[in-house]
This record gives C-alpha cells, structure tokens and sequence, in this order.
C-alpha cells in the first residue's frame, strides 16, 4: 500500500508542468469559443431590444403628430383608430380560447391518461399535424369552406337565440363573421395547449395517483383530485400562451373578416370589428407615408400587449422549465 | 342499484354494464339521431345525424350507467365521453382541411404549375415557380442565419452559462417565441427602412423576420438536446486533456447531432409557411426573382393569399391556384416533418432519454 502511494506521488505531476500544459494557445481556442457563444446569447437579447426600438422609432410620427394634423390627412388619432381593432383583438381571442381549452384540456387528459398506451403518442402526433399547417391555409379553409358550412347554425343562433346579445344584429349572409374567425382561431391555438397540458398531466406523481385509485375512486374522480389540482398552474399558462398565440395570429382573421372599425358586443354581424395584426395585413401592402407609421404603431401595441401576455405565462410557467411552445 | 345486485348471479360483475353497452348505446343514439335528422330537420345528412347522436348519447349513457351502476360510476363515463368526444371534435377540422385542400388542388397540382410564374398571367394556366423559388431563397438565408446563432446560444446556455445572463438568455429566447409573426415582419420592414430609406422590400428582409421566428425554435431545439449528452462523456474527454471547446465540437455536438438536424428541419417546417411577415417585408410581384437583395420576392404562402385576396375577373382560376398552392405548401410541412422526426428516430444515440 505505501509502495502504491509512494508510486503515485511519483507519477502525479507537480504543478508547475500543469501551468504549462494549460498553454496560452489552446487557452485562446477555449476564450475565442466561449466568447462566440456568450456572443450569440447576447445577440438575441440585441434583436429583441432592436425589434422594440426600430418600431418606437418608425412609430413614432404616428404617436407624435399632432391629432389634428392627422384628422386632416384622414388618419384619424391614434388611439381612437386602435381602439375598435385592440376590442376586436381581445373579443376575437376571447371567443377562441372559450371554444379552445375545454376540448384541449379533454384532448391532452383522454391522451394523457384514457388512451391505450401504445396509441397516445400516435394520437398526440395527430393533433400536432394541426400545428404544421400553414395559417394561411386555415385561412383559406376558414374563408371557403368553414364560413358556408357554419352559416346555417349562424342563421339558426341568430333566430332562436338571438335574445343573447352576442348573438342579435342582422347576422351576415356570408358567415364572413367574427365567430367564423375565432373557430379558425380556436382550431389553430388548440394544438399548443394541448401539448402543454399534456405534457403537465403526465408529470403528475404516479403515487398520487395509485393513492386515489386505492382509495376506490373512479379514473374521473382520480383525475379531479390528483391531476387536476396538480396541474392547475400549468393550465394556466398553457391558456395565456394559447393567449399570446391568438392575439398575434394574423392571416386566418385577415382572410375571414373584411372588418370594421366599430366596437359591438354582436359576433354574427357582417359588420365586425378586425383585429390589429389582420388590419395590419390587410393595410400594409398598399400603405405609404404616415399610414405605414401608423400600422408598425399598431404592430408595436400588439408586441407590447403579448410580450406581457406572454411574460405573465412564463413566469407562472418557470416552475415547470422543462418545456415552452417551441418544443 | 341494490334490487339489481340482489338478482345477478355472480357477484363479482353484479351490478355492472356489460362491457358491450355503451357501444350498443352509441349505435342506438346515432340511429335514433339519424332519425330524428330525417323527420325534424329537413332531411339526412351525416354531420347532424353524428352530432344529433352525440347529443342523445350523452344522457343516455349516463342515465343508463347512474340506473346500473350508480352516480359515481355514471359520472366517470360521462367524463370519458365527453373526452373522446374532444378528440373526435379536433380531427374535424383536421380532417376537412386536408380533405379539401387535396380535392381543391389537385386539378392545378401540375406541370405548368410548377414551371410557369404569374408574369403577363390572366385567368387560366400560371403557376407559382417565382413563389417556389422565393420560398426556398428566403428559408435558405433565414436558416443560415438562425442556425449558427441558435446554435451557439444553446451551446452558451449548456456549457457556459451561469447567472443573470444565462437566465435573462433562457428568459427571453421564451418571450421571443411568442412573438407574433407580423411583428417579426414589421420588425424587418422598420429596419429596412431606417437603413436603406423608406419602401425597402426585398428577399433578404423576409429573411430576416423568419430568422427572428426561427431563432428560439432552434435555441430550444438544440438545447433540450445538448442537456442530455451524458455528462461522463464530458468528463472522459477532459480526463484526456482535451479542451473544452474541443469537447464542445468533437463530443457533445457529434452525439447529439441527428437531434440538432431533426430539430432545424422541423424548424424549417414551422416557418416556411409563415405568411403576414413575408407580405410585409418580402412583398408581392409576379415575376421569378433570383436576387435577395433588390426587389419584391414572392413566396408560396403570399402566393396562396395574393391569389385569394386578389383575384381577376374570372375568379374560379385564381381560387385554383390559392388551393394548388396551399396543397403544395402542406405537402412541404408535411415532408419536413416526416424527414426530421426519421432522422430523429433513425439516428437517435442509444445512450439518449
């Protein structure tokens, strides 16, 4: 034993040939690496201060002139032009998420804990297709097929229901209307919570859950007091990111609505309100001078509104870091 | 409940339906809705027969379940119900959206579609090959801008970062997903502007706004990945005195290397059919356009859109080409999808989750 020992003391180096095995040249290859990493790191945080500040800066002519100069020039001031497009928005996003996280949260509980095992990931995969597809396809399916399809359950709302105030007005003849734009919506936000969901209520702890099936409870009224509880906070940012989704999404409402800039509680009308990022769309193309001011304006509402949206559900989220809408 | 247990013979399924019910139940609710479709509503047809069904089984289902077996028991088949219901609700719209678009665009989806552009085109025939091009220009530059800063970034926050930085970095690379895609548009258009004076569209702008969408897809991608290279490969390699970054480049990146190419394909997918950020910094036109830096540039999702929102006289074509081209976009995504998620599958290391 105190040959070994004296044997290894032989062979351990002294620190002197560690200094100058740390030679300044393979130093510079660890500095330069380490220094291109930290640099892209930081470059991200210069794009999003760039995406703020070069909109502050084109918007700005648009916040600054004076009302009367745009009253003129038929622009209108700015916050009562963005007024009827940021209810759209919000009215918009309302509908969309009222229709969207009931079924979600039904989706990612039949996979999460109903489904066959060997077929959940199958099943998940399915739903996500529904991620994949481009939104100006949904559009396109929204305008020309969902929107004649669905006019007859409008007409019938509208006529046995029509007592709602949602649901009263003259209902278009077209089904080009804001619910027509939030089932479109709905379809295209439903996928993020679902996973979302999902993937909280598979970290449920088997334990709490072997512990309410031993108690004799049924697979609902296990779910309720184990899964649920558990996931009540994950449930709640997995809806405010679908949020942040459905405020920003642009060419499903931009195809759908032709839009109005009117504030009304009425979503079968023809008379409806768009939404910031659609009127944007539609606008942008064919806008110059304090117009184009005007819209990034409005683009720069929009980014402040879902950073917020947004931010409000990662904080809730950072508890659960292993995930985020981009895996 | 009790009279019926009292009766059965064998206790241990006493007071229980047969497996068989609630699909016999099911059958009877759809045909009794079918029924009442025909008679009520003016004549058979599927979808309000199924929903009538859906409907009419409900409460059935539950009543049967609370007679048999009891209230908790009926709740419990009610939930599950309702959640397949959810599902089979969400493969709706999946459904007759594919449906719709292969119907729709297969009378266009042909040669000249793919070899004509929309140059001095009114009415029949045209195609979309300056949509194509633009679109696999402007993916092309966005990718080689995205990858490397993605990539490094997620290499930062895996090997080196600690501290506010690394998680004001984690922070941010979240936030920057939720950006929406006009935003990222808006975003390429202003700076453009600022730079190159005002009305500045071209092919390397809508690169630029995918880029700001693409980066935080690839950063989280590739990060997920990096963090479960085993850490005893990590320390093998120091042991040999290799330096880190080498490390970095001839281990850790290698072994998660089919994770990386699945993760960047599939964010290809995710961005190839953005739309409103191409419209605004990209722009229309009807010509092929093979250079990024001057000129608007078409691409296959504004190609869709423009045909749509801007049709001629004889509407029936464009709506043609606005299918045509949305079919060969899903085909696109879908093709992207299925090459990363083989690749990830294909070339998984076996050391991996």
């Amino acid at each position: 034993m105190a040959i070994v020992t004296q044997s290894t003391r032989e062979v351990t180096p002294t620190p002197a040939p560690v200094q100058s095995a740390r030679s300044p040249r393979r130093r510079i290859g660890d500095r330069v690496f380490s220094a291109l990493a930290t640099g892209s790191g930081i470059i991200i945080l210069v794009i999003l201060a760039m995406v703020a500040g070069f909109l502050l800066m084109q918007a700005l002519p648009a916040l600054t002139t004076s009302p009367a100069e745009l009253e003129a020039k038929g622009y209108g001031p700015f916050w009562s032009w963005i007024l009827p497009f940021a209810w759209g928005t919000v009215w918009a996003s309302f509908w969309a998420l009222l229709m969207a996280v009931p079924v979600s949260i039904g989706i990612a509980l039949f996979i999460s804990h109903y489904a066959p095992r060997r077929l959940a990931s199958g099943l998940g995969y399915v739903i996500d297709l529904l991620a994949a597809v481009p939104s100006v396809v949904f559009g396109l399916w929204g305008i020309i097929v969902l929107a004649p399809a669905a006019n007859p359950l409008y007409l019938w709302l509208n006529v046995h229901l029509g007592w709602i105030p949602f649901f009263s007005g003259q209902a278009s003849g077209t089904g080009r209307n804001l619910l027509t734009a939030s089932i479109v919506l709905a379809v295209m936000i439903l996928p993020i919570i679902t996973s979302l969901c999902r993937e909280v209520f598979l970290q449920t702890p088997v334990l709490h859950e072997e512990a309410a099936l031993a108690l004799g409870a049924t697979r609902w009224e296990m779910i309720r007091m184990s899964v649920l509880p558990f996931a009540r906070a994950g449930i709640v940012s997995s809806v405010m990111l679908g949020l942040g989704r459905a405020l920003g999404e642009t060419m499903a409402v931009a195809m759908v609505l032709s839009g109005a800039p009117v504030i009304t509680l009425e979503i079968l009308t023809s008379q409806n309100p768009n939404t910031i990022a659609a009127v944007i769309a539609q606008n942008f193309p064919e806008a110059y001078g304090l117009k184009t001011n005007q819209l990034i304006a409005g683009g720069l509402a929009l980014f402040v509104i879902t950073l917020l949206v947004n931010s409000g559900a990662r904080l809730i989220m950072s508890r659960y870091k292993e995930f985020s809408g981009a895996n | 409940m009790s009279t019926l247990t009292a009766t059965r013979a064998n206790p241990l399924t006493a007071g229980q339906l047969p497996s068989f019910a609630p699909w016999v139940a099911l059958a009877a609710s759809v045909v009794t809705g079918g029924i009442v479709d025909s008679l009520g509503f003016g004549g058979f047809d599927l979808p309000t027969t199924v929903f009538l069904g859906a409907v009419i089984f409900l409460p059935v289902i539950y009543l049967l379940t609370r007679m048999v077996e009891g209230r908790r028991a009926a709740a419990d088949r009610l939930a599950t119900a309702l959640m397949a219901g959810a599902f089979l609700l969400a493969l709706l719209p999946l459904v007759s959206l594919l449906w719709e678009t292969v119907s729709n665009g297969l009378p266009r989806f042909d040669g000249t579609f793919f070899s004509w552009s929309m140059r001095n085109v009114i009415g029949a025939g045209g195609g979309a090959i300056h949509a194509l091009y633009g679109t696999l220009i402007i993916t092309g530059i966005a990718t080689l801008i995205a990858v490397p800063i993605g990539l490094m970034t997620a290499i930062y926050l895996v090997e080196y970062g600690r501290g506010a930085l690394a998680n004001a970095i984690t922070f941010f690379v979240d936030v920057m997903t939720g950006i929406p895609s006009i935003v990222a548009g808006l975003f390429a258009y202003a700076l453009m502007a600022i730079v190159f004076g005002p009305g500045t569209v071209n092919g390397f702008a809508g690169a630029m706004a995918l880029s700001v969408l693409m980066i935080p897809i690839v950063v989280r991608a590739t990060e997920e990945l990096l963090r479960i290279v085993p850490n005893e490969l990590r320390e093998a390699s120091y042991a040999l005195g290799v330096p880190k970054w080498r490390t970095i480049l001839a281990v850790v990146l290698p072994t998660s290397l089919s994770g990386i190419v699945s993760g960047v394909i599939l964010a290809i997918a995710r961005i190839i059919g953005e739309t409103a950020p191409l419209m605004i910094a990209a722009g229309f036109t009807n010509s092929i356009n093979t250079n990024p830096f001057a000129n608007p540039m078409m691409t296959l999702p504004v190609f869709v859109y423009d045909q749509y929102a801007h049709p001629g006289i004889e509407r029936e074509f464009y709506n043609e080409r606005a299918w045509a081209g949305a079919m060969t976009l899903i085909v696109l995504v879908m093709v992207l999808n299925l090459i990363g998620r083989f690749i990830a599958k294909r070339f998984a290391p076996k050391s991996g989750r």
